[in-house]
């Protein structure tokens, strides 16, 4: 759906902008809808990458993606990560950008995962007041993407829909909604996915991430290594139906195959964009969450 | 403490410590935490079960992901190293530096920052080649830096002729100065080419059956200088008389220009009549690759108009 979230943007599928692609983005300048680029590999003062991105942006959209803002850490964000971060977002005009509802940091120690956080009134104030003001200092609209997670809190006192919806109210944000993240979650936390993709309000979906994991005996890891598999696939065409032809992004991180191939899958979701134009989603006809 | 009294912060801390704690040798979650506490009942105090999985498992895979992120983001960085030391000895060393030197940026790319200190003061983890070790950590970090740092806008060659013993200068950021025992800037590049080789499409693959150190002719120790940098968004390595070296220190060090060239030729055996050719050589070749600039926008006009 365009919305106030993607600044009313209509990019349909677009990729993950990865190296192993560049040579072949740049000598047959395939057709792609858009590009996501992951934010913190190009928060930098010079040098290849950045030469290698303005030229992206020559032809193509570019819509950034962060891993490292940790809107639900309780210490206070590195201000020159906002600093970098928003020199970026001028250069790219990304129409809006995206993180992830998690922390992982503590004290300027980082991590470097996105670790989940307990659903508890405390961490939807905390996170919400950080999202806010992230928001504002961006001056862009900002998406928060929910996480795979392999762990669960006894201190939690919601669902993580519930969670994921306090936030986004309370923040005035969009949701990035990551249907292979809600699967793998929904299996490891044995929950049904599709109450999760029913209660998340349609209006806010920016942006939608379809991606492939890895199943272990006793847990799924979002792995972002192989297709998207047929329940994710359905989960998908639910959210559009509900959502309305959304940007959608295939994530590809692992075991990278051909930027082709890669390709095909994400346009795989153009199926289900299509299907819906035209036809109302449910969040216009009610205005309102399902 | 009981379960309900655990606040946002509490929680974080307490799973921040136990996903950063060392894994065993098998690759497992340790069974007790550095003050002696029961992993088991550390998890079970914010970690809920699932019907499949204990907190402690459930801890355990956010604990194995850290690793296997951050060693794996250190061995692409060093790869030269990897190789010299040879695979296990690396991951052990990695492990002993991280434990120390926890990443405290955002960004992976800063993970290797203090690994040159590090490394000269724990030999122990580098065995016998332990200064060849630090030398190629000299080189690798040199290439990050080098890789995109930035570029300020060089002096041009009609500017150079204006400065004077006074004029204070910089070096461009993206110029990183190496004093190194061994020729270890030949054995990076010979190794890193034999990374490339052996890379895949989807990025660098270590053959981790390789745990033995990489054989290599043998080297003799000497003293050399070496300065990575930046021309046409690749990395280069070229080596600088001993002199050239010092001066290009003391420049950064924010010497005049006057005092930095004394400094770069003390006790030098370049006779002084040799001195100021060698001078002109070095301005011609770094105003060539755009080396030089000014500390600040306004010290060279501030020089010109002295």
């Amino acid at each position: 759906m365009q919305n106030r979230f993607n600044a009313f943007s209509n990019h349909g599928v677009g990729i993950g902008l990865r190296i192993p692609h560049y040579q072949h983005i740049f000598s047959r300048k395939p057709v792609v809808d858009w590009f996501e680029i992951i934010s913190e590999n190009f928060m930098i003062d010079a040098g290849r990458p950045l030469a290698t991105l303005d030229r992206i942006l020559e032809q193509y959209r570019v819509v950034q993606h962060g891993v490292s803002m940790y809107f639900g850490s309780v210490t206070a964000p590195d201000p020159e990560h906002l600093k970098r971060l928003k020199t970026l977002v001028r250069r790219t005009n990304t129409p809006w950008l995206s993180d992830h509802l998690c922390w992982g940091s503590v004290d300027g120690t980082y991590t470097h995962d996105l670790l989940p956080l307990p659903y508890t009134w405390e961490a939807v104030q905390r996170t919400a007041e950080r999202v806010r003001m992230v928001q504002d200092y961006l001056e862009i609209p900002v998406a928060v993407e929910n996480v795979s997670s392999y762990a669960a809190f006894t201190a939690s006192e919601m669902t993580e829909w519930e969670f994921l919806n306090e936030v986004v109210e309370r923040a005035d944000c969009g949701i990035l909604l990551d249907v292979n993240n809600i699967y793998v979650s929904a299996m490891n936390h044995e929950f049904n996915p599709m109450a999760y993709v029913n209660a998340v309000p349609a209006e806010r979906v920016a942006q939608i991430h379809i991606a492939g994991h890895s199943k272990y005996e006793k847990y799924i890891l979002d792995t972002h290594d192989h297709p998207v598999i047929d329940p994710v696939w359905e989960l998908y065409a639910r959210a559009i139906q509900r959502c309305g032809p959304t940007p959608t992004l295939l994530e590809w991180d692992d075991h990278i195959p051909s930027f082709d191939e890669v390709h095909a899958e994400a346009k795989k979701a153009e199926r289900y964009l299509r299907h819906s134009e035209g036809a109302p989603s449910s969040a216009a006809l009610t205005g309102a969450a399902q | 403490m009981s379960q309900a009294s655990m606040g946002l912060e509490e929680i974080q801390r307490a799973m921040a410590s136990a996903v950063m704690m060392p894994l065993t040798a098998d690759e497992d979650m340790r069974q007790h935490a550095p003050d002696g506490r029961a992993m088991t009942h550390v998890a079970a105090e914010f970690i809920a079960p699932n019907s499949r999985l204990t907190p402690f498992e459930r801890l355990e895979i956010y604990n194995r992901q850290y690793w296997y992120r951050v060693l794996g983001a250190l061995a692409e960085d060093f790869p030269a190293v990897r190789a010299v030391v040879g695979a296990k000895k690396f991951e052990a060393l990695s492990v002993a530096y991280l434990a120390q030197h926890p990443s405290r940026s955002f960004t992976l790319r800063n993970l290797g920052s203090k690994l040159v200190e590090w490394l000269e003061a724990h030999p122990q983890f580098a065995g016998r080649r332990h200064a060849l070790a630090v030398d190629m950590t000299r080189i690798e970090w040199a290439f990050v830096e080098a890789f995109d740092n930035p570029e300020h806008e060089p002096l041009t060659l009609e500017q150079i002729a204006t400065l004077d013993a006074d004029s204070r200068l910089a070096i461009q950021p993206h110029v990183r100065l190496m004093a190194l025992n061994y020729a270890a800037d030949e054995v990076t590049l010979s190794l890193h080419s034999r990374e490339k080789r052996q890379a895949s499409e989807a990025g660098v693959k270590h053959d981790d059956g390789e745990d033995a150190p990489v054989r290599l002719p043998r080297l003799r120790r000497r003293a050399l200088w070496v300065a990575a940098h930046r021309v046409d968004l690749s990395v280069y390595y070229r080596r600088l008389e001993r002199e050239e070296y010092l001066t290009l220190e003391a420049i950064r060090a924010g010497m005049p220009l006057g005092a930095a060239l004394e400094a770069g030729f003390r006790d030098s055996r370049i006779p002084a009549s040799g001195r100021p050719g060698r001078v002109s050589a070095w301005f011609g070749t770094w105003a060539e690759l755009g080396w030089i600039c000014t500390p600040d926008p306004g010290s060279l006009v501030r020089s010109q108009e002295g």
